[in-house]
């Protein structure tokens, strides 16, 4: 329940964040994508249902304010989260290397599949140029952004296992 | 104790690949309805206005707080040259306004001969304020502070520095996104104003980067559209008013098949730096009648 209501926060902060604040840090029209951060690290720290839910409150909030048509953002995230999430078990959570390879390939993924339905299929053949005035740009900086955000998240979903953990205590 | 012994309620659980299932089947519908239909979410867009405006419009105004005050200081010198500068202009301009009034006067006077005058009125217009952007990187919209409640409706023309911004492309109850002619997606039909020659402007991702906008299917069989001519939004443009400004031309190319003609248009709007646009309350599906 908390863990919900504390996901339910930090997917309003990074959506409010990313058009607002980050569209004016943006580098030479290139902004990061906060969206995806926060479906990849839900989904490696808690699991495939975690990331997929995230992923798909979030793209949809996206949808709503900028979407061509509803569904597309939340579609891509949710899958991004779905497939963090298997990667949720095995792995040590505080080696920081797997989330941003993760962010790497989920964004470049969501950016392939972005560039196929909507600009290929209207016949927009400039793939090159997309990728490495688009992409590589979004995929460095959004990496650059895991760096810092990745551990936040963690940190918090840390203290609420350790309050969890408390109160099963007090319990006994 | 008593012997019932209450069982805990069996949660219901459903694996998350059921899940993925779902909702991917949900969002699939959800776009085969948004793109085959105009629902563009309904209250769904209320809800979401309500929630994240005052955010938005808080964030942005001290955004922009901070940036005017760095401009400030960078500007000031600037600014002072300017205006000695605009000093002198200005009293240039006021002599020239009054010989324009006379025209103005005169041209009423031949227009209300010609009851011409209605098409020509000034369109009643709202201010907004951008409050946030969309970063995807791939298109170009942003977000306005107006929504249904202050008359803003789908299609509306906005304009800003006295030229073409984009028009609105959905609208909630108290918030709006304005689709930026520079967008992928955008193409306007316009024409030259020195020639009336139509032609197609429309927006590209990879001239985003260099503040321009292509035009296209410009026949221009006489070869007088000249680099640096204005270009504005024609007549038989679906959803824009006729005659406002977009831009001016920075590059003519003949087309392989040699009959028409493309090329580049700098833009008067500052697309990187818009903090603050009108909204023009008249519709072109509207103005029909006049």
């Amino acid at each position: 329940m908390k863990k919900g209501i504390v996901a339910a926060i930090f997917i309003f902060i990074f959506s409010l964040l990313q058009n607002t604040l980050f569209s004016a840090l943006s580098l030479g029209g290139i902004a990061p994508d906060l969206i995806m951060i926060l479906a990849v690290s839900y989904g490696f720290m808690l699991g495939r249902k975690a990331g997929l839910f995230v992923g798909f409150t979030a793209g949809f909030i996206m949808d709503l304010f900028f979407g061509v048509v509803l569904g597309f953002y939340a579609l891509c995230y949710m899958f991004a989260g779905f497939f963090a999430g298997h990667f949720h078990e095995p792995f040590f959570k505080e080696d920081i290397r797997l989330p941003l390879g993760m962010v790497v390939i989920g964004e470049l993924g969501y950016n392939f599949v972005f560039y196929i339905i909507q600009f290929l299929l209207r016949g927009r053949f400039q793939l090159p140029f997309y990728f490495l005035h688009i992409m590589i740009p979004k995929v460095i900086y959004t990496v650059v952004l895991t760096l810092v955000l990745y551990p936040v998240i963690l940190f918090v979903n840390r203290k609420l296992d350790e309050l969890e953990k408390k109160g099963a205590k007090k319990l006994d | 104790m008593s012997p019932i012994v209450k069982r805990k309620k069996e949660k219901f659980h459903l694996a998350s690949k059921y899940w993925l299932l779902i909702l991917t089947c949900v969002c699939v519908l959800l776009m085969v309805v948004t793109f085959m239909t105009n629902f563009t979410g309904g209250f769904l867009n209320n809800i979401g206005g309500y929630l994240f405006k005052p955010f938005q419009e808080g964030i942005s105004e001290v955004g922009s707080f901070l940036t005017q005050k760095s401009d400030e200081l960078k500007e000031m010198r600037v600014l002072m040259q300017e205006n000695e500068r605009l000093r002198e202009e200005n009293a240039a301009l006021i002599a020239e306004n009054i010989h324009l009034q006379q025209y103005k006067n005169e041209l009423r006077e031949l227009q209300d001969l010609l009851e011409l005058a209605a098409a020509y009125e000034d369109y009643e217009t709202t201010a907004a304020r951008i409050i946030a952007k969309d970063t995807g990187n791939w298109y170009s919209s942003f977000l306005i502070n107006k929504g249904t409640d202050d008359g803003i409706e789908v299609d509306m023309n906005v304009i800003a520095d006295g030229g073409l911004v984009g028009r609105v492309s959905r609208v909630g109850a108290n918030w709006a996104r304005v689709t930026a002619i520079i967008d992928d997606a955008s193409n306007v039909s316009s024409m030259v104003l020195s020639t009336y020659d139509n032609l197609i402007v429309s927006g590209g991702t990879e001239l985003m980067f260099d503040n321009k906008l292509a035009f296209s299917q410009l026949l221009d069989r006489e070869d007088l559209v000249m680099v640096g001519d204005k270009i504005v939004t024609s007549n038989i443009s679906e959803k824009y008013l006729p005659g406002i400004l977009i831009g001016h031309i920075c590059q003519i190319n003949m087309d392989a098949n040699n009959l028409s003609k493309s090329g580049y248009i700098t833009p008067v709007v500052d697309f990187e730096h818009l903090s603050e646009v009108l909204i023009i309350r008249q519709k072109k599906q509207g103005l029909e009648g006049m």
